[in-house]
């Protein structure tokens, strides 16, 4: 593994994650704009993205099923690192902060923050909620089979759900913007000592007892 | 823009309002359908499908007089019988010719997410553009009446126009042209509703004390409009809602919604944008590193 060769580096992200992250990027960016361009007239000109509107609502539901798939094959290999502990709640308490660069004043972080981690089961909740509200708005296919008022329900679900994750997407690309290194962690899918050191004080531990103590 | 009654007052998915110098004047429209009057005949049926060429599938018998069944995307008029056996124990032949109802506040129009595929003229009329239709099925989660339909052959969204085409040069529409018994009418809404309480006082005088007008307020009123005998129970006349709204589900799915979501979304995306420069990028130094790399040797050790 070419990841564990240079003695300043940890491995975060193995190829196959980095793989399924990008490919979820591709995916949410279709489904996102399609879905955007039917929730607001400001946005429909997103519709061109797959080809116009009538293609978007066909395009749409396939591909946000598919991005469902990416994301839980992603998560299922997480999901372990994202178990709340106590500490988060300090984290989440000191959340100013965080915004201030002041993370020396945090408590020790493992593997994720608490916020990566309310991020995370974010996520996961809003697209439990799109799969299941989508199925019963897919009118070519579904809708037929439900009656009026939970197609309603469902679409009104649908797009708060949608506005949800959208949110969360927002707050997660301007966190891995803002905080150098993270990038590199899923396209290189290392870290340097430092970065885990300075971020992920707690996993920085674990990691360099565990490659180094056998 | 060249026919008054062609202007338009509403379109589906666009924010900015419609051209209104115009609107002002032009009348409103409204059909009336007297269910007293109506025997059944289905001329309306055939008349609507011969003006818009329409051939639906030739379905099967099901027992009952309606035919067909339901509307679909070719049939944009249907009238429903239903038998009412009412307290004197006397049976009651009570036929609605469904469609769309053209509501002056219409769901359908709400929910529609593509520019320019639903648009209400000044006349009242609500018209679907199916060139701009995306199939998205909004419409029908919108209509308080369960009236459009996608076609499974094109996926648009198919409805009576109230023809429209035939209304802009000043013909009525032609369902009102074919009923052979007067109980279609078509005029303006006003004419309509004069008409409709002359009728609706000879229909009292006649033992029917409940007779009424329908041209329900919850929706802004239609301009399709019911005289029925039983006014005060419009469920008998196969269902018709007593009081349709647009849902406060589809209203709320459609209305306050949309700004205030794309609003935190820029909000977000600007405060993220906005803290970045304020503390600056979140770097690790070399401090870092070589603080990191001291502890590793020590476990290391």
């Amino acid at each position: 593994m070419a990841d564990g060769e240079s003695p300043d580096l940890l491995p975060r992200y193995q190829p196959a994650e980095r793989v399924t992250h990008w490919l979820l990027v591709v995916l949410f960016v279709f489904a996102g704009a399609s879905g955007l361009a039917l929730f607001h007239p400001a946005l429909f000109w997103l519709s061109g993205l797959l080809g116009g509107g009538p293609w978007s609502v066909v395009l749409h539901p396939f591909v946000g099923l598919a991005m469902c798939v990416a994301f839980f094959m992603l998560a299922r290999g997480l999901w372990q690192h994202n178990r709340l502990e106590p500490r988060d709640r300090a984290w989440l308490r000191g959340i100013r902060d965080v915004l201030d660069k002041r993370e020396d004043r945090l408590p020790e972080v493992g593997r994720y923050n608490a916020g990566q981690k309310v991020l995370f089961f974010v996520l996961v909740g809003c697209l439990a909620v799109l799969v299941g509200s989508g199925l019963v708005i897919w009118r070519v296919y579904f809708s037929g089979y439900f009656p009026i008022g939970l197609i309603r329900l469902s679409a009104l679900l649908h797009a708060f759900a949608a506005f949800l994750l959208v949110l969360a997407v927002i707050v997660h690309i301007a966190a891995a913007l803002w905080v150098k290194g993270s990038v590199g962690a899923m396209t290189r899918g290392t870290v340097t000592l430092g970065w885990a050191f300075k971020h992920h004080r707690a996993w920085f531990r674990e990691m360099i007892r565990s490659t180094t103590g056998r | 823009m060249a026919l008054q009654s062609l202007d338009i007052r509403r379109r589906s998915a666009t924010t900015m309002p419609a051209p209104a110098v115009r609107a002002a004047a032009t009348t409103e429209v409204a059909k009336l359908i007297d269910t007293s009057k109506c025997i059944g005949c289905k001329a309306c049926q055939t008349a609507c499908m011969e003006w818009n060429d329409l051939r639906d599938d030739i379905g099967t018998t099901s027992g009952i007089y309606d035919n067909p069944r339901d509307l679909t995307d070719r049939s944009w008029t249907v009238m429903r019988f239903s038998e009412y056996e009412n307290p004197k124990g006397d049976l009651e032949w009570l036929i609605r010719k469904d469609g769309c109802m053209h509501c002056a506040d219409p769901g359908c129009l709400k929910a529609c997410p593509a520019p320019g595929a639903i648009v209400q003229y000044a006349n009242g009329i609500v018209d679907f553009h199916e060139e701009n239709c995306i199939g998205c099925g909004y419409c029908v989660t919108g209509c308080p009446f369960d009236v459009p339909r996608i076609s499974k052959r094109d996926h648009k969204a198919y409805k009576c126009n109230l023809c429209s085409d035939r209304v802009a040069v000043g013909l009525e529409p032609a369902c009102v042209k074919a009923c052979p018994t007067g109980s279609i009418t078509f005029g303006t809404k006003e004419q309509m509703q004069r008409d409709a309480a002359d009728r609706v006082v000879d229909l009292k005088s006649r033992g029917f004390e409940n007779a009424g007008l329908y041209d329900p307020p919850g929706v802004g009123g239609t301009h399709v409009m019911y005289v029925l005998h039983h006014a005060d129970q419009p469920a008998l006349y196969s269902g018709l809602p007593a009081r349709p709204v647009v849902s406060p589900l589809v209203r709320l799915w459609k209305g306050a919604t949309k700004p205030l979501a794309l609003g935190v979304l820029a909000f977000a995306a600007l405060a993220g944008l906005l803290n970045y420069v304020r503390v600056g990028p979140n770097e690790t130094d070399a401090d870092d590193e070589s603080a990191a790399r001291r502890e590793k040797e020590r476990t290391n050790g």
